[in-house]
Protein backbone atom coordinates (compact mmCIF):
# COMPACT_ATOMS: atom_id res chain seq x y z
CA UNK A 1 0.00 0.00 0.00
CA UNK A 2 1.20 3.33 -0.85
CA UNK A 3 2.18 5.89 1.31
CA UNK A 4 4.61 8.50 2.25
CA UNK A 5 5.94 11.35 0.56
CA UNK A 6 8.86 11.19 -1.46
CA UNK A 7 10.80 14.79 -2.44
CA UNK A 8 13.15 15.25 -4.92
CA UNK A 9 16.33 16.90 -4.73
CA UNK A 10 18.24 18.70 -7.21
CA UNK A 11 22.42 19.19 -7.08
CA UNK A 12 24.40 21.32 -9.36
CA UNK A 13 28.25 21.58 -9.12
CA UNK A 14 28.61 20.54 -5.46
CA UNK A 15 25.49 22.15 -4.10
CA UNK A 16 21.97 21.64 -3.54
CA UNK A 17 19.71 23.74 -5.88
CA UNK A 18 17.75 26.08 -3.39
CA UNK A 19 14.67 25.11 -5.06
CA UNK A 20 15.45 21.51 -3.46
CA UNK A 21 14.61 23.06 0.10
CA UNK A 22 11.25 24.72 -0.86
CA UNK A 23 10.35 21.31 -2.25
CA UNK A 24 11.36 20.50 1.14
CA UNK A 25 9.49 22.54 2.47
CA UNK A 26 6.19 21.77 0.52
CA UNK A 27 6.49 18.11 1.04
CA UNK A 28 6.60 18.80 4.85
CA UNK A 29 3.47 20.83 4.20
CA UNK A 30 1.73 18.34 3.18
CA UNK A 31 3.08 15.35 4.99
CA UNK A 32 1.87 17.45 8.16
CA UNK A 33 -1.24 17.79 6.84
CA UNK A 34 -1.68 14.25 5.53
CA UNK A 35 -0.26 12.86 8.56
CA UNK A 36 2.11 11.20 6.35
CA UNK A 37 6.23 10.75 6.87
CA UNK A 38 8.52 12.26 4.12
CA UNK A 39 11.56 11.37 2.98
CA UNK A 40 13.70 12.52 0.28
CA UNK A 41 15.74 11.52 -2.49
CA UNK A 42 19.18 12.58 -4.03
CA UNK A 43 20.69 11.05 -7.03
CA UNK A 44 24.39 10.95 -7.82
CA UNK A 45 28.11 9.40 -7.83
CA UNK A 46 30.25 10.89 -5.19
CA UNK A 47 27.21 12.78 -3.66
CA UNK A 48 27.02 11.39 -0.09
CA UNK A 49 28.12 14.73 1.40
CA UNK A 50 24.96 16.34 0.12
CA UNK A 51 22.55 13.63 1.33
CA UNK A 52 24.16 14.16 4.44
CA UNK A 53 23.27 17.87 4.09
CA UNK A 54 19.72 16.97 3.40
CA UNK A 55 19.65 14.65 6.52
CA UNK A 56 19.40 17.50 8.70
CA UNK A 57 15.94 18.37 7.71
CA UNK A 58 12.68 16.97 9.70
CA UNK A 59 13.14 13.64 7.12
CA UNK A 60 12.34 9.88 8.27
CA UNK A 61 14.99 9.07 6.10
CA UNK A 62 16.93 9.90 2.81
CA UNK A 63 17.66 7.61 0.13
CA UNK A 64 20.62 8.10 -1.71
CA UNK A 65 20.70 6.46 -5.08
CA UNK A 66 24.19 5.90 -5.91
CA UNK A 67 25.83 5.41 -10.01
CA UNK A 68 28.35 6.49 -11.90
CA UNK A 69 25.73 7.10 -14.51
CA UNK A 70 24.08 9.54 -12.14
CA UNK A 71 27.64 12.01 -12.14
CA UNK A 72 26.25 14.17 -14.47
CA UNK A 73 22.37 14.80 -14.98
CA UNK A 74 20.90 13.19 -17.97
CA UNK A 75 16.77 12.62 -18.74
CA UNK A 76 17.59 8.69 -19.47
CA UNK A 77 19.64 8.31 -16.32
CA UNK A 78 17.34 10.17 -13.51
CA UNK A 79 14.70 8.67 -15.30
CA UNK A 80 15.85 5.35 -14.58
CA UNK A 81 17.01 5.60 -11.19
CA UNK A 82 14.50 7.56 -10.10
CA UNK A 83 12.09 5.24 -11.53
CA UNK A 84 13.50 2.57 -9.17
CA UNK A 85 13.41 4.53 -5.83
CA UNK A 86 9.74 5.09 -6.46
CA UNK A 87 8.94 1.74 -6.96
CA UNK A 88 11.38 0.53 -3.96
CA UNK A 89 9.92 3.30 -1.69
CA UNK A 90 6.14 3.41 -3.24
CA UNK A 91 5.09 7.00 -1.93
CA UNK A 92 1.59 8.01 -2.13
CA UNK A 93 3.45 11.41 -3.43
CA UNK A 94 6.49 12.55 -5.24
CA UNK A 95 7.05 16.00 -4.70
CA UNK A 96 9.63 18.04 -6.88
CA UNK A 97 10.67 21.59 -7.64
CA UNK A 98 9.67 22.68 -11.04
CA UNK A 99 13.01 23.44 -12.42
CA UNK A 100 14.34 23.24 -15.99
CA UNK A 101 16.00 19.85 -14.86
CA UNK A 102 13.23 18.10 -13.55
CA UNK A 103 10.64 19.52 -16.42
CA UNK A 104 13.63 18.04 -18.58
CA UNK A 105 12.96 13.86 -17.14
CA UNK A 106 10.11 14.72 -14.85
CA UNK A 107 7.29 13.72 -17.67
CA UNK A 108 9.24 10.70 -18.62
CA UNK A 109 9.69 9.50 -15.29
CA UNK A 110 5.54 9.72 -14.42
CA UNK A 111 4.73 8.68 -17.86
CA UNK A 112 6.79 4.66 -16.93
CA UNK A 113 3.70 4.97 -14.27
CA UNK A 114 1.13 5.66 -16.87
CA UNK A 115 0.48 9.24 -16.03
CA UNK A 116 1.85 13.02 -16.32
CA UNK A 117 2.32 15.42 -13.60
CA UNK A 118 0.54 18.26 -11.68
CA UNK A 119 3.36 20.36 -12.74
CA UNK A 120 4.21 23.84 -11.62
CA UNK A 121 1.76 24.14 -8.57
CA UNK A 122 1.96 27.51 -7.06
CA UNK A 123 -0.52 25.56 -3.85
CA UNK A 124 -1.70 22.48 -2.23
CA UNK A 125 -4.69 22.47 0.04
CA UNK A 126 -6.07 19.85 1.66
CA UNK A 127 -9.73 18.79 3.18
CA UNK A 128 -10.54 15.40 4.06
CA UNK A 129 -7.31 14.13 3.06
CA UNK A 130 -7.67 15.19 -0.35
CA UNK A 131 -5.21 17.33 -1.63
CA UNK A 132 -5.98 20.39 -4.04
CA UNK A 133 -3.15 21.76 -5.99
CA UNK A 134 -3.56 24.64 -7.99
CA UNK A 135 -2.00 25.80 -11.38
CA UNK A 136 -1.20 28.93 -13.26
CA UNK A 137 -2.75 28.34 -16.62
CA UNK A 138 -3.07 30.41 -19.85
CA UNK A 139 0.16 32.35 -19.15
CA UNK A 140 -0.93 33.48 -15.52
CA UNK A 141 -4.24 34.83 -16.34
CA UNK A 142 -6.04 32.19 -14.62
CA UNK A 143 -5.54 29.37 -11.89
CA UNK A 144 -6.72 25.79 -11.86
CA UNK A 145 -7.50 23.42 -9.03
CA UNK A 146 -6.50 20.08 -9.77
CA UNK A 147 -7.06 16.79 -8.12
CA UNK A 148 -5.47 13.70 -8.91
CA UNK A 149 -8.40 11.41 -9.53
CA UNK A 150 -5.81 7.96 -10.75
CA UNK A 151 -3.74 5.03 -8.49
CA UNK A 152 -0.78 6.54 -6.64
CA UNK A 153 1.83 7.86 -6.77
CA UNK A 154 0.71 11.22 -7.56
CA UNK A 155 3.62 13.39 -9.21
CA UNK A 156 3.54 16.94 -8.32
CA UNK A 157 5.91 19.97 -8.92
CA UNK A 158 5.97 23.52 -7.63
CA UNK A 159 6.67 26.07 -8.41
CA UNK A 160 9.69 28.42 -7.30
CA UNK A 161 8.42 31.13 -4.73
CA UNK A 162 5.81 28.11 -3.88
CA UNK A 163 7.16 27.73 -0.61
CA UNK A 164 10.04 29.16 1.17
CA UNK A 165 12.87 27.48 1.60
CA UNK A 166 13.84 28.68 4.99
CA UNK A 167 10.97 27.43 6.29
CA UNK A 168 11.59 23.70 5.87
CA UNK A 169 11.90 22.12 8.74
CA UNK A 170 15.15 21.17 10.43
CA UNK A 171 15.21 18.00 12.31
CA UNK A 172 16.42 17.16 16.05
CA UNK A 173 18.35 14.51 15.02
CA UNK A 174 19.75 13.54 11.87
CA UNK A 175 17.65 11.68 9.41
CA UNK A 176 19.40 8.65 8.62
CA UNK A 177 20.71 8.31 4.97
CA UNK A 178 20.54 4.88 2.97
CA UNK A 179 22.76 4.88 0.36
CA UNK A 180 20.64 2.76 -2.36
CA UNK A 181 22.91 1.29 -5.32
CA UNK A 182 20.52 1.83 -8.56
CA UNK A 183 20.25 -0.19 -11.81
CA UNK A 184 21.18 2.70 -14.65
CA UNK A 185 20.29 1.14 -18.19
CA UNK A 186 21.62 2.26 -21.20
CA UNK A 187 21.85 6.78 -21.40
CA UNK A 188 21.87 7.60 -24.98
CA UNK A 189 22.53 11.56 -24.44
CA UNK A 190 25.75 12.43 -24.35
CA UNK A 191 26.21 16.47 -22.17
CA UNK A 192 28.93 18.72 -22.52
CA UNK A 193 30.13 20.66 -20.06
CA UNK A 194 27.81 23.86 -18.65
CA UNK A 195 28.73 27.60 -20.08
CA UNK A 196 27.71 30.65 -19.67
CA UNK A 197 27.06 32.56 -23.47
CA UNK A 198 28.83 35.76 -22.91
CA UNK A 199 29.53 37.14 -19.26
CA UNK A 200 26.67 39.49 -18.92
CA UNK A 201 27.41 43.22 -20.18
CA UNK A 202 24.67 44.54 -17.50
CA UNK A 203 24.28 43.39 -14.25
CA UNK A 204 20.20 45.06 -13.69
CA UNK A 205 20.70 43.00 -10.29
CA UNK A 206 21.96 46.11 -8.65
CA UNK A 207 19.41 48.69 -10.53
CA UNK A 208 17.13 50.76 -8.04
CA UNK A 209 14.79 51.85 -10.50
CA UNK A 210 13.78 49.60 -13.82
CA UNK A 211 11.64 50.50 -16.61
CA UNK A 212 10.70 47.17 -18.52
CA UNK A 213 9.12 46.79 -21.33
CA UNK A 214 6.78 43.85 -22.74
CA UNK A 215 5.01 43.04 -26.09
CA UNK A 216 2.94 46.17 -25.62
CA UNK A 217 5.47 48.89 -27.20
CA UNK A 218 4.87 47.47 -29.98
CA UNK A 219 7.88 48.70 -32.48
CA UNK A 220 11.40 48.74 -31.96
CA UNK A 221 11.25 52.65 -32.48
CA UNK A 222 9.13 53.13 -29.16
CA UNK A 223 11.10 51.52 -26.96
CA UNK A 224 13.01 55.26 -26.80
CA UNK A 225 9.46 56.49 -25.26
CA UNK A 226 10.70 53.88 -22.31
CA UNK A 227 14.29 55.05 -22.13
CA UNK A 228 13.13 58.72 -21.82
CA UNK A 229 11.19 57.64 -18.92
CA UNK A 230 14.02 55.57 -17.04
CA UNK A 231 16.80 58.64 -18.02
CA UNK A 232 14.11 60.81 -15.93
CA UNK A 233 14.08 58.24 -13.05
CA UNK A 234 17.63 57.31 -13.58
CA UNK A 235 17.18 54.30 -13.67
CA UNK A 236 17.73 50.98 -16.05
CA UNK A 237 15.82 49.61 -19.14
CA UNK A 238 14.99 46.29 -19.20
CA UNK A 239 12.45 43.65 -21.13
CA UNK A 240 10.06 40.73 -21.12
CA UNK A 241 11.58 37.53 -23.36
CA UNK A 242 9.29 38.58 -26.57
CA UNK A 243 11.40 41.65 -26.79
CA UNK A 244 14.96 40.59 -26.31
CA UNK A 245 13.68 37.13 -28.63
CA UNK A 246 12.73 39.81 -31.17
CA UNK A 247 16.06 41.53 -30.69
CA UNK A 248 14.91 44.66 -29.83
CA UNK A 249 16.94 44.90 -27.20
CA UNK A 250 20.04 42.48 -25.80
CA UNK A 251 19.30 39.58 -23.99
CA UNK A 252 20.92 40.92 -20.95
CA UNK A 253 18.29 43.17 -20.41
CA UNK A 254 16.22 40.64 -20.06
CA UNK A 255 14.20 39.51 -16.95
CA UNK A 256 12.73 36.42 -15.73
CA UNK A 257 13.43 32.72 -15.27
CA UNK A 258 15.94 32.74 -18.47
CA UNK A 259 16.89 36.19 -17.77
CA UNK A 260 18.40 38.19 -14.67
CA UNK A 261 16.42 38.20 -11.36
CA UNK A 262 15.78 41.50 -10.54
CA UNK A 263 14.93 43.50 -7.09
CA UNK A 264 14.60 46.97 -7.45
CA UNK A 265 13.40 50.21 -5.56
CA UNK A 266 10.65 50.22 -7.95
CA UNK A 267 9.89 48.60 -11.06
CA UNK A 268 7.64 50.18 -13.47
CA UNK A 269 6.12 47.36 -16.04
CA UNK A 270 5.03 48.82 -19.61
CA UNK A 271 2.76 46.47 -21.61
CA UNK A 272 3.84 43.84 -19.77
CA UNK A 273 1.19 41.35 -19.29
CA UNK A 274 2.93 39.28 -16.51
CA UNK A 275 3.61 35.19 -17.69
CA UNK A 276 4.92 33.58 -14.67
CA UNK A 277 8.27 32.87 -16.27
CA UNK A 278 8.60 36.92 -16.03
CA UNK A 279 7.19 37.34 -12.44
CA UNK A 280 9.98 35.05 -10.98
CA UNK A 281 12.30 37.56 -12.02
CA UNK A 282 11.04 40.39 -10.60
CA UNK A 283 8.20 39.85 -8.06
CA UNK A 284 10.72 40.59 -5.21
CA UNK A 285 10.68 44.58 -6.53
CA UNK A 286 9.80 47.19 -3.79
CA UNK A 287 6.96 49.69 -5.65
CA UNK A 288 5.87 47.47 -8.26
CA UNK A 289 4.14 49.55 -11.36
CA UNK A 290 2.12 48.78 -14.08
CA UNK A 291 0.55 50.00 -17.34
CA UNK A 292 -1.26 47.71 -19.24
CA UNK A 293 -4.52 47.91 -21.82
CA UNK A 294 -5.43 44.79 -20.41
CA UNK A 295 -7.61 45.50 -17.04
CA UNK A 296 -7.14 41.39 -16.67
CA UNK A 297 -3.01 41.46 -16.85
CA UNK A 298 -1.91 39.40 -14.57
CA UNK A 299 1.09 41.70 -13.78
CA UNK A 300 -1.83 43.79 -11.83
CA UNK A 301 -2.17 41.54 -9.32
CA UNK A 302 1.50 41.91 -7.97
CA UNK A 303 1.23 45.64 -8.62
CA UNK A 304 0.95 48.15 -6.08
CA UNK A 305 -0.13 50.92 -8.56
CA UNK A 306 -2.02 50.23 -11.90
CA UNK A 307 -2.87 52.21 -14.68
CA UNK A 308 -5.52 50.89 -16.93
CA UNK A 309 -4.90 52.32 -20.67
CA UNK A 310 -2.68 53.22 -23.56
CA UNK A 311 1.04 53.21 -22.36
CA UNK A 312 1.54 55.56 -25.18
CA UNK A 313 -0.59 58.45 -23.91
CA UNK A 314 0.66 57.55 -19.84
CA UNK A 315 4.36 57.41 -20.64
CA UNK A 316 5.07 60.66 -22.19
CA UNK A 317 2.80 62.36 -19.40
CA UNK A 318 4.55 59.96 -16.79
CA UNK A 319 7.78 61.34 -17.67
CA UNK A 320 7.04 65.05 -17.94
CA UNK A 321 5.76 64.99 -14.54
CA UNK A 322 8.62 63.02 -13.34
CA UNK A 323 10.81 65.50 -14.79
CA UNK A 324 9.10 68.38 -12.94
CA UNK A 325 9.01 66.95 -9.50
CA UNK A 326 13.23 65.48 -9.88
CA UNK A 327 13.62 69.61 -10.75
CA UNK A 328 11.90 70.78 -7.53
CA UNK B 1 15.34 14.07 -42.91
CA UNK B 2 12.02 13.51 -42.10
CA UNK B 3 10.69 15.74 -39.47
CA UNK B 4 7.36 15.70 -37.93
CA UNK B 5 6.36 19.36 -36.36
CA UNK B 6 3.31 19.20 -33.46
CA UNK B 7 1.72 22.55 -33.45
CA UNK B 8 -1.16 23.39 -31.27
CA UNK B 9 -3.81 26.29 -31.17
CA UNK B 10 -4.56 27.79 -28.72
CA UNK B 11 -6.80 31.17 -27.30
CA UNK B 12 -5.12 34.13 -28.81
CA UNK B 13 -2.84 35.87 -26.21
CA UNK B 14 -5.10 39.33 -26.01
CA UNK B 15 -8.25 37.62 -26.18
CA UNK B 16 -10.14 38.79 -23.17
CA UNK B 17 -10.67 35.35 -21.14
CA UNK B 18 -13.98 34.36 -19.86
CA UNK B 19 -14.88 31.57 -17.34
CA UNK B 20 -17.47 28.75 -18.66
CA UNK B 21 -20.81 28.26 -16.55
CA UNK B 22 -19.32 25.14 -15.13
CA UNK B 23 -16.48 26.64 -13.81
CA UNK B 24 -14.21 24.27 -15.34
CA UNK B 25 -12.45 26.17 -18.66
CA UNK B 26 -13.10 29.02 -20.57
CA UNK B 27 -15.58 29.95 -22.88
CA UNK B 28 -14.91 29.50 -26.61
CA UNK B 29 -17.42 30.02 -28.57
CA UNK B 30 -16.83 33.29 -29.75
CA UNK B 31 -13.06 32.81 -29.02
CA UNK B 32 -10.10 33.85 -31.24
CA UNK B 33 -6.98 31.37 -31.55
CA UNK B 34 -3.52 31.44 -32.59
CA UNK B 35 -0.71 29.23 -33.01
CA UNK B 36 0.73 28.10 -29.66
CA UNK B 37 3.74 30.61 -29.35
CA UNK B 38 7.18 27.98 -29.26
CA UNK B 39 5.80 26.08 -31.72
CA UNK B 40 5.87 28.92 -34.49
CA UNK B 41 9.28 28.65 -33.59
CA UNK B 42 9.66 24.79 -33.70
CA UNK B 43 7.75 25.05 -37.31
CA UNK B 44 10.44 27.54 -38.34
CA UNK B 45 13.28 25.46 -36.96
CA UNK B 46 12.14 22.12 -38.67
CA UNK B 47 11.68 24.68 -41.78
CA UNK B 48 15.68 25.57 -41.71
CA UNK B 49 16.56 22.16 -41.20
CA UNK B 50 15.19 21.09 -44.15
CA UNK B 51 16.42 23.47 -46.24
CA UNK B 52 19.59 22.63 -44.60
CA UNK B 53 19.87 19.34 -45.11
CA UNK B 54 16.48 18.30 -47.36
CA UNK B 55 13.88 15.59 -46.16
CA UNK B 56 10.08 16.28 -46.06
CA UNK B 57 8.35 18.08 -42.65
CA UNK B 58 5.32 17.11 -41.51
CA UNK B 59 2.54 19.42 -39.44
CA UNK B 60 0.40 17.51 -37.13
CA UNK B 61 -1.98 19.72 -34.97
CA UNK B 62 -4.84 17.79 -32.49
CA UNK B 63 -7.99 19.22 -32.16
CA UNK B 64 -11.14 20.54 -33.81
CA UNK B 65 -12.09 21.81 -37.59
CA UNK B 66 -10.77 25.11 -36.42
CA UNK B 67 -7.19 23.94 -35.68
CA UNK B 68 -7.06 23.44 -39.90
CA UNK B 69 -5.97 27.38 -39.69
CA UNK B 70 -3.02 26.60 -37.93
CA UNK B 71 -1.96 24.06 -40.22
CA UNK B 72 -2.81 25.71 -43.28
CA UNK B 73 -0.50 28.68 -42.30
CA UNK B 74 2.02 25.35 -42.03
CA UNK B 75 1.65 24.49 -44.73
CA UNK B 76 1.82 27.79 -46.04
CA UNK B 77 4.77 28.53 -44.34
CA UNK B 78 6.46 25.84 -45.96
CA UNK B 79 5.58 22.18 -44.31
CA UNK B 80 4.98 19.27 -46.90
CA UNK B 81 2.22 17.95 -45.69
CA UNK B 82 0.22 17.51 -42.43
CA UNK B 83 -1.67 15.28 -40.13
CA UNK B 84 -4.42 16.47 -38.18
CA UNK B 85 -5.74 14.69 -35.26
CA UNK B 86 -9.40 15.54 -35.47
CA UNK B 87 -12.02 15.11 -32.57
CA UNK B 88 -13.96 17.90 -30.19
CA UNK B 89 -12.20 17.11 -26.97
CA UNK B 90 -9.12 16.52 -27.73
CA UNK B 91 -7.50 19.66 -26.41
CA UNK B 92 -8.91 18.72 -22.89
CA UNK B 93 -7.01 15.55 -22.61
CA UNK B 94 -4.09 15.16 -19.83
CA UNK B 95 -0.41 15.00 -21.32
CA UNK B 96 -0.16 11.56 -20.92
CA UNK B 97 -3.31 10.48 -22.86
CA UNK B 98 -2.64 13.50 -25.69
CA UNK B 99 1.21 11.84 -25.93
CA UNK B 100 -0.31 8.75 -26.21
CA UNK B 101 -2.64 9.77 -28.71
CA UNK B 102 -0.23 11.64 -31.08
CA UNK B 103 2.20 9.19 -30.45
CA UNK B 104 -0.11 6.56 -32.31
CA UNK B 105 -0.83 9.56 -35.00
CA UNK B 106 2.45 9.74 -36.16
CA UNK B 107 4.72 6.16 -35.10
CA UNK B 108 4.14 4.64 -38.68
CA UNK B 109 6.25 8.07 -40.41
CA UNK B 110 8.87 6.78 -38.72
CA UNK B 111 10.40 10.40 -38.31
CA UNK B 112 14.02 11.18 -37.87
CA UNK B 113 12.95 13.97 -35.42
CA UNK B 114 9.66 15.44 -33.79
CA UNK B 115 9.79 19.15 -32.77
CA UNK B 116 7.70 20.85 -30.27
CA UNK B 117 6.92 24.18 -28.65
CA UNK B 118 8.50 23.86 -25.28
CA UNK B 119 4.74 24.50 -23.78
CA UNK B 120 1.47 25.66 -24.36
CA UNK B 121 0.47 28.42 -23.33
CA UNK B 122 -3.39 27.35 -22.13
CA UNK B 123 -2.76 24.46 -20.03
CA UNK B 124 1.03 25.05 -19.91
CA UNK B 125 1.88 21.38 -18.78
CA UNK B 126 4.88 21.09 -20.53
CA UNK B 127 4.91 17.51 -20.37
CA UNK B 128 3.45 16.23 -23.87
CA UNK B 129 7.07 16.12 -25.93
CA UNK B 130 8.73 14.46 -23.60
CA UNK B 131 6.27 11.63 -22.84
CA UNK B 132 5.55 11.13 -26.15
CA UNK B 133 9.50 10.19 -26.85
CA UNK B 134 9.30 7.61 -23.78
CA UNK B 135 6.63 5.88 -25.49
CA UNK B 136 8.23 6.19 -29.03
CA UNK B 137 11.34 4.97 -27.40
CA UNK B 138 13.05 8.16 -28.51
CA UNK B 139 16.10 10.25 -26.61
CA UNK B 140 14.62 13.85 -26.00
CA UNK B 141 15.87 16.67 -25.11
CA UNK B 142 13.74 20.38 -23.84
CA UNK B 143 14.10 23.77 -23.88
CA UNK B 144 16.16 23.59 -26.72
CA UNK B 145 17.61 26.89 -28.55
CA UNK B 146 20.14 25.55 -31.70
CA UNK B 147 19.84 22.39 -33.23
CA UNK B 148 22.88 20.62 -35.01
CA UNK B 149 22.49 17.45 -37.84
CA UNK B 150 24.92 17.42 -40.16
CA UNK B 151 26.64 15.19 -38.40
CA UNK B 152 25.41 11.72 -37.69
CA UNK B 153 24.57 12.62 -33.78
CA UNK B 154 21.93 15.13 -33.64
CA UNK B 155 23.85 18.05 -31.18
CA UNK B 156 21.71 20.37 -29.53
CA UNK B 157 21.85 23.38 -27.19
CA UNK B 158 19.64 23.35 -24.31
CA UNK B 159 19.25 26.57 -22.14
CA UNK B 160 19.64 25.85 -18.21
CA UNK B 161 18.63 28.65 -15.70
CA UNK B 162 19.67 32.35 -14.69
CA UNK B 163 21.76 32.38 -18.47
CA UNK B 164 23.59 28.96 -18.77
CA UNK B 165 23.57 26.66 -21.42
CA UNK B 166 24.48 23.23 -22.51
CA UNK B 167 25.36 21.08 -25.43
CA UNK B 168 23.71 17.70 -25.89
CA UNK B 169 24.46 15.04 -28.51
CA UNK B 170 21.98 11.99 -29.02
CA UNK B 171 21.35 9.80 -31.56
CA UNK B 172 18.55 9.89 -33.95
CA UNK B 173 15.28 9.82 -34.33
CA UNK B 174 15.03 12.01 -31.52
CA UNK B 175 12.32 14.62 -29.69
CA UNK B 176 12.93 18.39 -28.81
CA UNK B 177 10.95 20.76 -27.21
CA UNK B 178 11.93 24.15 -28.62
CA UNK B 179 12.13 27.71 -26.95
CA UNK B 180 10.70 30.64 -28.35
CA UNK B 181 13.20 33.02 -29.75
CA UNK B 182 15.32 30.30 -31.23
CA UNK B 183 14.81 32.02 -34.35
CA UNK B 184 13.28 34.60 -37.08
CA UNK B 185 9.93 33.40 -38.10
CA UNK B 186 9.26 33.59 -41.36
CA UNK B 187 5.61 35.01 -42.96
CA UNK B 188 3.40 32.83 -45.69
CA UNK B 189 4.12 33.90 -49.03
CA UNK B 190 1.48 34.38 -51.49
CA UNK B 191 3.05 31.54 -53.31
CA UNK B 192 3.41 29.45 -50.39
CA UNK B 193 -0.75 29.93 -49.63
CA UNK B 194 -1.19 29.25 -53.39
CA UNK B 195 0.83 25.95 -53.17
CA UNK B 196 -0.31 25.30 -49.51
CA UNK B 197 -4.17 24.50 -51.39
CA UNK B 198 -2.55 21.67 -52.99
CA UNK B 199 -1.29 19.74 -49.94
CA UNK B 200 -2.54 16.92 -48.33
CA UNK B 201 -4.20 17.13 -45.01
CA UNK B 202 -4.84 13.05 -43.44
CA UNK B 203 -7.32 12.99 -41.04
CA UNK B 204 -7.04 10.57 -38.49
CA UNK B 205 -9.75 9.96 -35.62
CA UNK B 206 -8.34 8.58 -32.12
CA UNK B 207 -10.03 6.24 -29.95
CA UNK B 208 -10.01 8.31 -26.61
CA UNK B 209 -9.24 6.12 -23.74
CA UNK B 210 -11.12 6.33 -20.81
CA UNK B 211 -8.70 5.59 -18.17
CA UNK B 212 -8.23 7.78 -15.55
CA UNK B 213 -6.45 10.91 -16.32
CA UNK B 214 -4.83 11.22 -13.02
CA UNK B 215 -5.28 15.03 -13.23
CA UNK B 216 -8.77 16.59 -13.34
CA UNK B 217 -9.74 20.02 -13.74
CA UNK B 218 -12.09 21.09 -10.55
CA UNK B 219 -12.51 24.90 -11.19
CA UNK B 220 -10.67 27.60 -12.83
CA UNK B 221 -10.93 31.15 -11.69
CA UNK B 222 -9.28 34.34 -11.48
CA UNK B 223 -5.95 34.32 -9.85
CA UNK B 224 -6.31 35.49 -5.83
CA UNK B 225 -4.46 39.28 -5.76
CA UNK B 226 -1.65 39.34 -3.32
CA UNK B 227 -1.07 42.69 -3.30
CA UNK B 228 -4.09 45.40 -3.25
CA UNK B 229 -3.48 47.36 -6.30
CA UNK B 230 -4.17 51.35 -6.60
CA UNK B 231 -5.90 51.73 -9.86
CA UNK B 232 -4.99 55.42 -11.09
CA UNK B 233 -6.61 57.01 -13.87
CA UNK B 234 -10.11 55.54 -13.46
CA UNK B 235 -9.49 54.52 -17.46
CA UNK B 236 -7.81 57.58 -18.41
CA UNK B 237 -4.22 56.90 -19.19
CA UNK B 238 -2.66 60.62 -19.20
CA UNK B 239 -4.50 61.60 -15.83
CA UNK B 240 -3.56 57.89 -14.28
CA UNK B 241 -0.05 59.26 -14.80
CA UNK B 242 -0.09 62.47 -13.27
CA UNK B 243 -1.84 60.68 -10.56
CA UNK B 244 0.86 58.13 -10.82
CA UNK B 245 3.86 60.50 -10.48
CA UNK B 246 2.12 62.06 -7.10
CA UNK B 247 2.11 59.26 -5.60
CA UNK B 248 5.53 57.61 -6.62
CA UNK B 249 6.69 60.73 -4.77
CA UNK B 250 4.68 61.26 -2.16
CA UNK B 251 3.63 58.00 -1.14
CA UNK B 252 5.88 55.19 -2.06
CA UNK B 253 8.39 57.77 -2.09
CA UNK B 254 10.82 56.31 -4.68
CA UNK B 255 11.23 59.11 -6.70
Amino acid sequence: MSNGILVFAEHRDGSLNKTSFEAIAAAQSLGAELGQEVSAVLLGSGASGLAEEIAAYALSKVIYAENEKLKEYTPDGYTDAMERVIRAADPQYVIMPHTYLVRDYAPKLAARFGKGLISDCIRAKISDGVVTFTRRIFLGKMDADVVSDGEPPVFATFQSGAYRGDQAQKGSSAAQVETMPVEVGEVRMKPEAPFQEVKQAVDLSKADVIVAIGRGIKSKENIELAEKLAAALGGDIAASRPICDAEWLPIDRQIGSSGQTVAPKLYIALGISGAIQHLVGMKNSGTIVAINKDPEAPIFDIADYGIVGDLFDAVPVLTEEIKKIKEQ
Amino acid sequence: MKIIVLMKQVANKDAILRINKEGTWIEEGDLSFEVNESDGYALEESLRLKEKHGGEVIVCSMGPQRVKTVIKDALARGADRAIHVSGDDLQHLSPYAAANILADAVRDEQPDLIMTGLQSDDYGYAQTGVIMAELLGMPHATIVIEVDASGEQLRVKRELESGWYQWYEMPKPALLTIQSGISQIRYATLKGIMAAKKKEIKEVSPAIDARPSHQRIEKIYLPEKTKQTQFLGNGDAKAGAVALAEKLRNEARVI
